[in-house]
């Protein structure tokens, strides 16, 4: 167990966008060995709330607390541990798809090539390992940023639809990934709109009504 | 695995844009190119006649050098946002200023270390004569290495801003006002055969406290940016 004792607590976060308050008190909890799945329709603050938690947005009031300790003022310690898988891939086209790991991921983590090869392996595209990026399929580049938020061997992963565009071989593949993450110890929130991990003995809910 | 250290995250960052760059060096080229073509339609359209040329030499390469760098700022930090790069590096438990200063180094060593290696030449071509070459050179090597980071806290507030591209010059150009005329001073004075360390130890006041205040000044601009 990696990440053993990991717990995020938030409470009673209220987030505005513009004049649109969107995120009403919300609170939950989620520990080590948990998946928390974010539902509800379109523009209900999924992306803003996953936002919030990353620091990404700022929340109006309300209060985040990783393993017990407010992640205010304590955010660069909060951040080693955050993976976060947004709407965007984070990917450079003309970077080839090992360099895009090298460059990206190598920010948090000494790599060796080793190392990159055998996580373009894991999500299924080391033969593309030396090609552009954005010579890459929609999906081959969701891998790609799957395979760079496994690289940062983070506790806690925040994933805004992370199986967009992929084929249900790579559906299953996210699937794997994030099982295989809570059972090491670590937590995952996702927002989904898609059939994820629905009948796993990890899963938690949390629906945002607008 | 081991966390990598933060001399070693700035040189990725460094190495990742020169090796865009050099994919990409149409584009990096451009500001080159702009300032070989202004400062040679000069002489063009004013006169051929080398000592009344001498007179504005070290002013005119000056002003091309300033628009020539400006040129390349609006598209700093742009695709890093817009490609969600830059969320990765605001999260990645690294000082953000760190990162973008090195970024703006890797942006400098393409764009203005570039004018600083052509500016004798260019100099040259305006009647400059060879005892200015050094003093310009260097007050060009600070100045540009300025612009660099004031334009990199132009790009990082106006990156989120459609249309940033106006703004940008409005907040910058002011700025760059004191460079302007402490590095045209200097070469005047070397040409008229005074000392010219008073602006230059100016301009290079300016650079470091530009260096020391910019990355704080980036980073947190740069948080404002990619909240949208």
């Amino acid at each position: 167990m990696a990440f053993d004792g990991a717990l995020f607590e938030a409470r009673e976060i209220n987030a505005w966008r513009g004049d649109r308050h969107i995120l009403r008190d919300v609170s939950f909890s989620v520990r080590s060995g948990e998946f928390l799945k974010i539902t509800g329709p379109n523009g209900v603050g999924k992306t803003t709330l996953l936002r919030v938690i990353c620091g990404l947005l700022p929340a109006e009031t309300g209060d985040m607390l990783w393993r017990g300790k407010p992640v205010r003022g304590h955010r660069e310690e909060f951040n080693t541990e955050l993976g976060y898988l947004g709407h965007l891939n984070s990917l450079k086209g003309d970077l080839t798809t090992r360099e895009n790991l090298k460059f990206l991921a190598g920010l948090r983590q000494s790599l060796t090539s080793e190392v990159i090869d055998e996580m373009l392996d894991r999500v299924g595209i080391l033969s593309r390992a030396d090609l552009p990026a954005r010579s890459l399929s929609a999906g081959q580049k969701r891998r790609l940023a799957l395979a760079r938020l496994l690289l940062a061997d983070a506790a806690l992963w925040i994933l805004d639809e992370p199986v967009t565009n992929l084929d249900t071989a790579g559906i299953q593949l996210v699937e794997d990934l994030i099982v295989d993450h809570v059972q090491h110890g670590g937590i995952a929130i996702a927002a989904a709109h898609q059939r994820l991990l629905d009948d796993a003995p990890c899963l938690r809910r949390l629906e945002l009504e607008p | 695995m081991i966390r990598t250290p933060i001399r070693e995250a700035a040189k990725l960052v460094f190495t990742r844009d020169l090796t865009l760059a050099w994919r990409r060096w149409d584009e990096v080229a451009q500001p080159l190119i702009f300032y070989v073509v202004v400062t040679t339609m000069f002489p063009l359209a004013t006169t051929p006649d080398m000592s009344a040329l001498r007179e504005i030499s070290g002013g005119v390469v000056w002003v091309a050098a300033l628009l020539a760098s400006l040129l390349a700022l609006e598209a700093l930090f742009r695709a890093d946002v817009e490609d969600g790069t830059m969320e990765q590096w605001v999260l990645s438990g690294q000082p953000l200023g760190w990162l973008l200063l090195a970024k703006v180094a890797a942006h400098w060593v393409l764009t203005g270390l570039p004018l600083v290696v052509m500016s004798p030449i260019v100099g040259t071509g305006l009647g400059l004569p060879y005892d200015a070459w050094g003093v310009l050179m260097l007050s060009l090597l600070l100045g540009t290495g300025t612009l660099s980071v004031l334009g990199g806290i132009g790009a990082a507030l106006t990156v989120g801003v459609r249309r940033g591209s106006v703004l940008l010059s409005l907040l910058v150009l002011p700025l760059a006002m004191p460079l302007l005329i402490f590095g045209a001073r200097a070469v005047g004075m070397q040409m008229d055969g005074d000392s010219p360390a008073g602006p230059l130890q100016l301009l290079a006041a300016i650079f470091f406290m530009a260096l020391s205040l910019g990355p704080i000044a980036m980073s947190a601009a740069i948080r404002i940016s990619v909240e949208n």
